[in-house]
């Protein structure tokens, strides 16, 4: 008899954590016995690895940097609209990449509205492509991440540190140095080696914004490679080099480590007593202002330039619409029947192998998996028949880290409450899932499938290696008409892009807290 | 009769002991200081904790080696006995049917549970909608409708105040009357055990002493039962 009886089994979770990891280092082996050894890497290869480094680092510095005043201002003034910002701060996750671009180019674009400004006043237009626009594209993904996590530092003091540094009369110096420095030593290393990991393996910003040979990270050479000279040799060993460095990048984020915490409060209701002065007012407000519009003003970019090409979309956006809805409903199917068992397993107590199956989804690129898929499919069928499925198979497999974050939690303590209560009633295997599990964390289900979904839904990524001329997701679309200079269709193509994907991530959120009590 | 035939249980550094006789129909409230083993006890019966050493059997038949939803025992656990998702009936039909398939005569059975328990016409109503006291007795329309031969209470009614707990105590000791289930409850209030035991199980210092006729015990408790007792 096992030495604790459990309502359910976790071989399910065991199989689908193998699955997941056979798929990243099956493509993985498949990739390194193509790469041919000696070749060694060429000077554009090298240019590339450069540029990836350097975009990764400004980015991570400055995405920081900004955060830092913004989420100090946010952590100590109240008003009205804060929450709604806070919540905001949360949307870029799930933003199309290709969206969010062409309102970066609407707002900062040579033919945009800051170029408009600077126009009244004499002034050069701004040039947007090249390292600059990929590093604006990417602050403007990871500022509102920076901030949020660094708010999370500002939150997790207890209120009796506020209480005390108070009633000792610290002064804003004081402050910083009592409360704000220490928890900025513990929060920013890990904030910094994130988005260091993630804008390590941006590939649709590059694709857009930078190219050429000044401007392309890893990602987007294994694309070229692959797409334009089809030197299957070269992409291979590109890949080996980016999932060195994503490997990497994903074991110094996961080490760096959280340092000593602040020690538990009593949950007092947070008062503040600093910031009182006029600077200090002025100061916060214009951070807040500033990342505000930052935020949305390319978001209200796309929203009004989005309009007028609604009206005219052409067919072609309607059936990469529809290929779009397919790959993200596959996906987020293909997710939760990986991740469920998962969660389950991991609850269980059968943690390590299946928490280490799913962090590799954060080090495995997708282009580096759809190479490795390439490269397999190849001798037997048509990969660019199968460019649906294998999309939404990386999709899901990209957003596996995410949803177990989100599932394994709340799987835990479903069966840590429930769990001897059902066995004592004989319910196991089958009826316990239907009838306890997945009730009671439909919430938690709806939210992780809203966030694959949405993702999905907004991808450029493996689908720009699969896809022939004749298929199209609606972001693949959205990229093709920017590259043929129709803007118009695009930003319409755009928004009904934003609204599938906002939709997507509202019903499937909100289905699952649907009725739900408890 | 349910024997517990040189029970060792470990858990971590601490281990207890039991090699007792309990009679069939007895009810038996399982007192002693906290930490002494109370709960061990109750959960190596209901079969959440394995045994190190020795055989549980119930009228002749091995319990040791058999899951805890197959051995002939229902059980009240200190906190969430009910399923907030689910209806009271539906709760109460998982103790017929643990995917609720019932016929209707099944169903004619859970209402009727439900009716002895003070609680007709409440079957569409969600665990949250009650109070305190009428969730526990949805909890115990269920053990009705379990119709087993052991019932294991492990403080279920401790959320609850003095009143409605006596009115709960004596609810079980009316149903188990009905029965003629054996009833060992974990208690650290010597006043339930007056109210329904008539045998008291000590559990003190890595050991649970067999039964013994409660009010004698109360009366005359040894020293470790005299310390805890105060």
């Amino acid at each position: 008899m096992a030495d604790r009886a459990q309502p359910v089994s976790a071989r399910a979770g065991i199989g689908a954590a193998l699955v997941v990891a056979a798929l990243i280092f099956g493509t993985l082996a498949a990739v390194v016995l193509r790469a041919e050894p000696g070749r060694g890497l060429g000077s554009a290869d090298w240019a590339a690895l450069r540029f990836t480094l350097i975009q990764a680092c400004l980015s991570a510095g400055l995405s920081v940097a900004l955060a830092i005043p913004a989420a100090r201002a946010l952590a100590r003034r109240r008003f009205a609209g804060r929450r709604l910002l806070i919540a905001l701060l949360g949307a870029p996750f799930i933003l199309p990449v290709i969206v969010a671009i062409l309102g970066l180019l609407q707002v900062f674009g040579r033919a945009g509205w800051l170029s408009d400004v600077l126009a009244l006043f004499g002034l050069e237009p701004v040039q947007i492509y090249g390292l600059h626009g990929v590093v604006l594209a990417h602050v403007f993904f990871n500022l509102p991440l920076a901030t949020r996590l660094i708010l999370q530092g500002w939150q997790e003091i207890p209120a009796e540190r506020f209480r005390l540094a108070a009633q000792l009369g610290a002064d804003a110096r004081a402050m910083r140095n009592l409360l704000e420095y220490p928890m900025l030593r513990r929060v920013v290393p890990g904030a910094l080696a994130v988005i260091f990991a993630i804008c390590l393996s941006s590939f649709a910003v590059a694709l857009t914004l930078g190219g050429g040979p000044r401007a392309t990270t890893i990602e987007l050479a294994i694309y070229q490679a692959f797409r334009f000279d089809f030197d299957l040799g070269r992409a291979a060993m590109l890949s080996g080099l980016q999932l060195v460095l994503t490997g990497a990048a994903a074991l110094v984020a996961v080490k760096v480590a959280v340092g000593e915490g602040f020690g538990a409060g009593l949950d007092r209701p947070l008062q503040r007593w600093d910031g009182n002065s006029t600077t200090s007012r002025v100061m916060d407000g214009f951070w807040i202002l500033l990342a505000a519009a930052f935020l949305l003003l390319p978001l209200a970019a796309i929203a009004l330039s989005g309009v007028p090409g609604l009206v005219g979309l052409k067919a072609s956006v309607w059936t990469a619409a529809l290929n779009s809805i397919l790959v993200a409903t596959l996906s987020t199917v293909l997710m939760l029947v990986l991740a469920l068992p998962m969660a389950t397993a991991v609850a269980l107590g059968r943690g390590t192998v299946i928490e280490v199956a799913g962090i590799l989804g954060l080090a495995a690129s997708p282009l580096v998996i759809g190479t490795g898929l390439f490269i397999v499919i190849y001798p037997i069928a048509d990969p660019f028949a199968l460019a649906l499925p294998v999309t939404a198979l990386v999709n899901a497999v990209m957003a596996l880290p995410f949803a177990l974050r989100i599932l394994v939690p709340r799987a835990k303590s479903v069966v840590g409450r429930y769990g001897r209560l059902s066995m004592s009633l004989d319910m196991r295997g089958l009826p316990f899932v239907l009838r306890v599990l997945l009730p009671r964390m439909r919430a938690q289900i709806g939210f992780s499938a809203g966030l694959a979904a949405a993702l999905s839904m907004g991808d450029l990524g493996v689908v720009a290696l699969f896809a022939d001329p004749e298929f199209a997701t609606l972001p693949l679309q959205v990229y093709r008409l920017m590259g043929a200079y129709r803007m118009e269709a695009a930003a319409g193509a755009a928004l009904l892009l934003l609204a599938l994907s906002m939709s997507a991530f509202w019903i499937l959120d909100r289905g699952g807290r649907w009725h739900a009590e408890a | 009769m349910l024997r517990l035939e040189n029970c060792l249980i470990e858990n971590g550094g601490f281990a207890l002991h039991a090699d007792l006789e309990i009679a069939p129909g007895s009810r038996i409230a399982v007192i002693g200081p906290s930490g002494a083993g109370k709960s061990t006890l109750i959960e190596a019966l209901a079969g959440f904790r394995a045994l190190s050493e020795g055989a549980i059997r119930w009228r002749d038949y091995d319990l040791t080696p058999i899951e805890p939803g197959k051995r002939p025992i229902a059980m009240l656990f200190q906190d969430g006995n009910l399923f907030p998702h689910l209806t009271v009936a539906q709760n109460v039909g998982l103790g017929i049917h643990p995917n609720l398939r019932l016929d209707n005569a099944q169903q004619a059975n859970v209402q009727a549970a439900l009716a002895r328990v003070g609680l007709d016409g409440m079957g569409d109503r969600k665990p949250a909608a009650l109070s305190g006291g009428q969730q526990s007795r949805v909890a115990l329309a269920r053990v009705l409708v379990q119709g087993r031969d052991l019932l294991l209470l492990d403080e279920p009614f401790a959320a609850l105040g003095p009143a409605l707990k006596a009115e709960m105590l004596d609810l079980v000791a009316e149903l188990v009357a009905e029965s003629g289930a054996t009833l060992l409850m974990v208690s650290h209030d010597p006043s339930d055990a007056r109210r329904i035991a008539d045998q008291v199980v000590l559990v003190a210092e890595g050991e649970a002493d067999p039964p013994m006729d409660t009010a004698t015990l109360l009366d005359n408790p040894p020293p470790a039962l005299k310390a805890y007792l105060g």
